[in-house]
C-alpha cells in the first residue's frame, strides 16, 4: 500500500517536471503556431468579406475554386490559369534553384571534404556566415549587381562587350540567382557531410585500378554523397517554394510565386479565404515533402 | 637523385592523378563559389563608403551616408525597435527553450516525438504560411497588432534556434558528471544548479546568440504582423528599396550585415569553446 503510494506521487512529480519544463515552450508554439495554422485551414473555407476578413461561418468552397477559376458577373464560372501559373512558376524556379545549387554546391561540398582537417572548421564557417546575414540586405545586393546600371552591367558595357545594358532584373533569372544565393549553404553542408565521412582511400584505391574521373565520380562519390544531396534538395526546394523576400525584390510585379500571392491576399487584395487557401495548400506541400523524408531517413537509420 | 625519381615513376603508374585533393576544376569551382557568395556583400559594403549619388559609379571615398542614416531620426527609431524586439523575443526564447531541452534530454516520455516536432515546426512552416496565419488568429482574437503581436511572435520562430545548440551542448555532457554529484549527496536541484546548468551555459549563450540575430534579422513577420510603431530596421529599410537603390540604404545595410556577421561569429566560436573544453 505505502509503496504504491509512493510510485503515485513519484508519478505525479514526474507529470509535474514534466509540464513545468516543457510545458512553456510547447504551449507557446501550440497557442502561436498550430492554433493559428488550423484557424488558416478553416478560414479558407468561409465566405470572403470585401472589407477584408471573413464572413463566419458561411461555408464556401470558393477559395479554392479561385485556383483555377474566375467567377463572372453572371455567377458563371470560367477557367482562369492566372494563378495556376503562378503556382507552376514557383515549382518551375524552386527546381531551377535547387539544381543550380547542386551543381554550385557539389563542387565545392567536394573541395571541402577534400580538405585538411584543420581547415575545414574554417572554410565552414565561411560557408555558413552568410546565410546568418539579413535576407533583405543580401537580395538588396544583388539589386545593385544585375539592375541596369549596376556593377555587372557597368563593367560589361566598359569592356565593351555589350553596348546596351542587359535586362538581369525583373525577371524569372534574376529570382532564382537571388533565391541560389539565399539558400546555397542548405546544399552545400548536407553534402560535405555525406563526403566527410567517406575514406579518401577509396577513392586512391579505385584510381590505382585504373578507374577514370568520370567513373569515380559515379561509383563512389555521388553513392557517397547521395543521403547529403537529398537532403540538400529538400532543404533548398521547400523554403523555395514559399520564398517571399527574393520575388518581391528581384522578380518585381511580373514574376509572382506562391508566396507573393498570399501575402497580396493580406494587403491590396483583401482576400483572407483565397490567401489561406493558398497558404493551407503550400504547407500541406511542404508538410507531406518534410515527412516523406522523416521517413524514409528513419528508414535508413533502421536498416543500418 | 632518388627523391626525384621516385614520384615520377609513381606517376607513371597513375596516369589518373590518383590524389582525390588535386580534381581538376574543384578548386576552381571554389573559388567561383566563394566569389559568388562574397562579391555582393563586399560590392555594397565597398559602394555604401562611395561620395557618388549615383551608388554604381566610384568617386572617392566618403562617410557620408552612414553619417546621414545615423542623424536620421526614423532609422534610430526602427533600430531601437529592432533591439527592443531582438532582445526581448531571445530571452523568452531562450529561456522556453533551456526549459524543455532539460526535460527532452533527459528521459523518454509519452508525447516527446509531438513535441520535438512542435519545436521543429517554426523551421519546417514556410515563413509566409506562419506570418499571415499569425495575423489572422491576433485579428480573430482581438489583439491590435504593433510592438506586442512581434514580439509574441518572434518568441516563438526564435525557440528552435535556442534550443537546438542547448540540446546538442546537453547531448553531449556526460550524465556521470551529475551522478557524481549525486553520490556526493547533493540532491537533483543542487546538482542541477551547481554541476549542469554552468556545463550547459555555452550552448544556452550560443542559443540566445543565434536567436537574437535570427529575431533582429527578420522581415516577413514582422511586416505582416506588426502594425503602426513597429516599424524594425528591416521593414523600413524594405520601404526604402521599394522606393529604389540609395546610398543610405547601402549604409543601413551594411551596419545590419557586419553586425550580424559580428555576432554569428561570437557564437559559432562560443560553440567551438565548449567543443575544446569537453575534450
Amino acid at each position: 500500500m505505502d509503496a504504491k503510494v509512493r510510485d503515485a506521487a513519484r508519478r505525479r512529480a514526474a507529470w509535474r517536471d514534466r509540464t513545468l519544463l516543457v510545458g512553456p515552450a510547447a504551449g507557446a508554439i501550440f497557442i502561436l503556431m498550430v492554433v493559428p495554422l488550423t484557424l488558416m485551414a478553416w478560414i479558407s473555407i468561409q465566405t470572403r468579406d470585401f472589407a477584408g476578413g471573413v464572413v463566419w461561418n458561411d461555408y464556401s468552397g470558393e477559395a479554392y475554386l479561385r485556383f483555377l477559376f474566375e467567377r463572372n458577373l453572371d455567377d458563371s464560372l470560367s477557367w482562369n490559369f492566372n494563378y495556376l501559373l503562378i503556382i507552376l512558376r514557383s515549382f518551375w524556379l524552386s527546381f531551377i534553384t535547387t539544381t543550380t545549387s547542386l551543381l554550385v554546391g557539389f563542387p565545392m561540398a567536394l573541395y571541402m571534404a577534400t580538405r585538411p582537417a584543420r581547415w575545414r572548421a574554417a572554410l565552414v564557417f565561411l560557408v555558413t556566415v552568410p546565410f546568418w546575414t539579413n535576407l533583405l540586405v543580401r537580395n538588396y545586393a544583388w539589386i545593385l549587381l544585375l539592375r541596369d546600371h549596376g556593377s555587372i552591367n557597368s563593367v560589361l558595357l566598359w569592356l565593351g562587350v555589350i553596348d546596351q545594358p542587359l535586362p538581369l532584373l525583373h525577371n524569372n533569372f534574376a529570382v532564382s540567382v537571388g533565391l541560389t544565393y539565399s539558400f546555397l549553404p542548405f546544399m552545400v553542408l548536407p553534402i560535405y557531410t555525406s563526403l566527410e565521412k567517406l575514406d579518401l582511400r577509396l577513392v586512391e584505391a579505385a584510381f590505382d585500378l585504373y578507374a577514370t574521373r568520370l567513373k569515380v565520380l559515379r561509383h563512389i562519390l555521388l553513392p557517397a554523397a547521395l543521403p547529403g544531396i537529398i537532403a540538400g534538395c529538400i532543404l533548398v526546394f521547400v523554403p523555395c517554394l514559399g520564398s517571399y523576400v527574393t520575388p518581391e525584390l528581384l522578380g518585381g510585379g511580373k514574376t509572382m510565386m506562391i508566396g507573393n500571392l498570399i501575402g497580396l491576399q493580406f494587403g491590396a487584395a483583401r482576400n483572407w479565404p483565397f490567401g489561406a487557401a493558398l497558404g493551407f495548400a503550400l504547407l500541406a506541400l511542404v508538410l507531406i515533402a518534410m515527412t516523406i523524408y522523416a521517413l524514409r531517413t528513419q528508414q535508413n537509420g533502421n536498416s543500418r | 637523385m632518388s627523391d626525384i625519381a621516385q614520384p615520377a615513376a609513381k606517376r607513371r603508374f597513375r596516369p589518373l592523378a590518383g590524389d582525390p585533393r588535386h580534381w581538376p576544376g574543384v578548386g576552381f569551382m571554389a573559388a567561383l563559389f566563394f566569389g559568388y557568395v562574397y562579391l555582393p556583400i563586399f560590392i555594397l559594403i565597398a559602394l555604401s563608403f562611395n561620395k557618388n549619388e549615383l551608388v554604381t559609379i566610384w568617386t572617392g571615398f566618403s562617410f557620408d551616408w552612414y553619417l546621414k542614416a545615423v542623424q536620421n531620426e526614423a532609422v534610430l527609431r526602427a533600430a531601437w525597435n529592432s533591439l527592443l524586439i531582438a532582445t526581448i523575443a531571445s530571452l523568452c526564447a531562450t529561456a522556453l527553450a533551456t526549459l524543455a531541452a532539460v526535460r527532452m534530454a533527459r528521459d523518454r516520455f509519452a508525447g516527446q516525438i509531438a513535441v520535438n516536432a512542435m519545436v521543429a515546426l517554426p523551421l519546417t512552416v514556410p515563413e509566409i504560411v506562419t506570418a499571415v496565419s499569425t495575423l489572422m488568429f491576433f485579428s480573430v482574437v482581438g489583439i491590435t497588432q504593433g510592438l506586442t503581436t512581434v514580439i509574441l511572435a518572434h518568441t516563438v520562430f526564435c525557440i528552435p534556434f535556442a534550443y537546438l545548440p542547448i540540446r546538442a551542448r546537453l547531448d553531449g555532457l556526460d550524465p556521470k558528471l551529475a551522478e557524481a554529484a549525486g553520490d556526493l549527496y547533493a540532491n537533483p536541484r543542487q546538482a542541477f544548479r551547481m554541476i549542469t546548468l554552468p556545463l550547459m551555459m555555452p550552448g544556452i549563450m550560443s542559443g540566445a546568440v543565434l536567436a537574437f540575430i535570427i529575431s533582429l534579422d527578420d522581415f516577413v513577420t514582422t511586416f505582416f504582423v506588426g502594425g503602426a510603431g513597429s516599424t524594425t530596421l528591416p521593414v523600413y529599410i524594405f520601404g526604402l528599396i521599394r522606393v529604389g537603390v540609395s546610398p543610405e540604404v547601402n549604409a543601413i545595410s551594411s551596419i545590419m550585415l557586419m553586425v550580424s556577421i559580428a555576432l554569428v561569429s561570437i557564437s559559432l566560436l562560443l560553440g567551438r569553446g565548449h567543443e575544446r573544453s569537453q575534450r
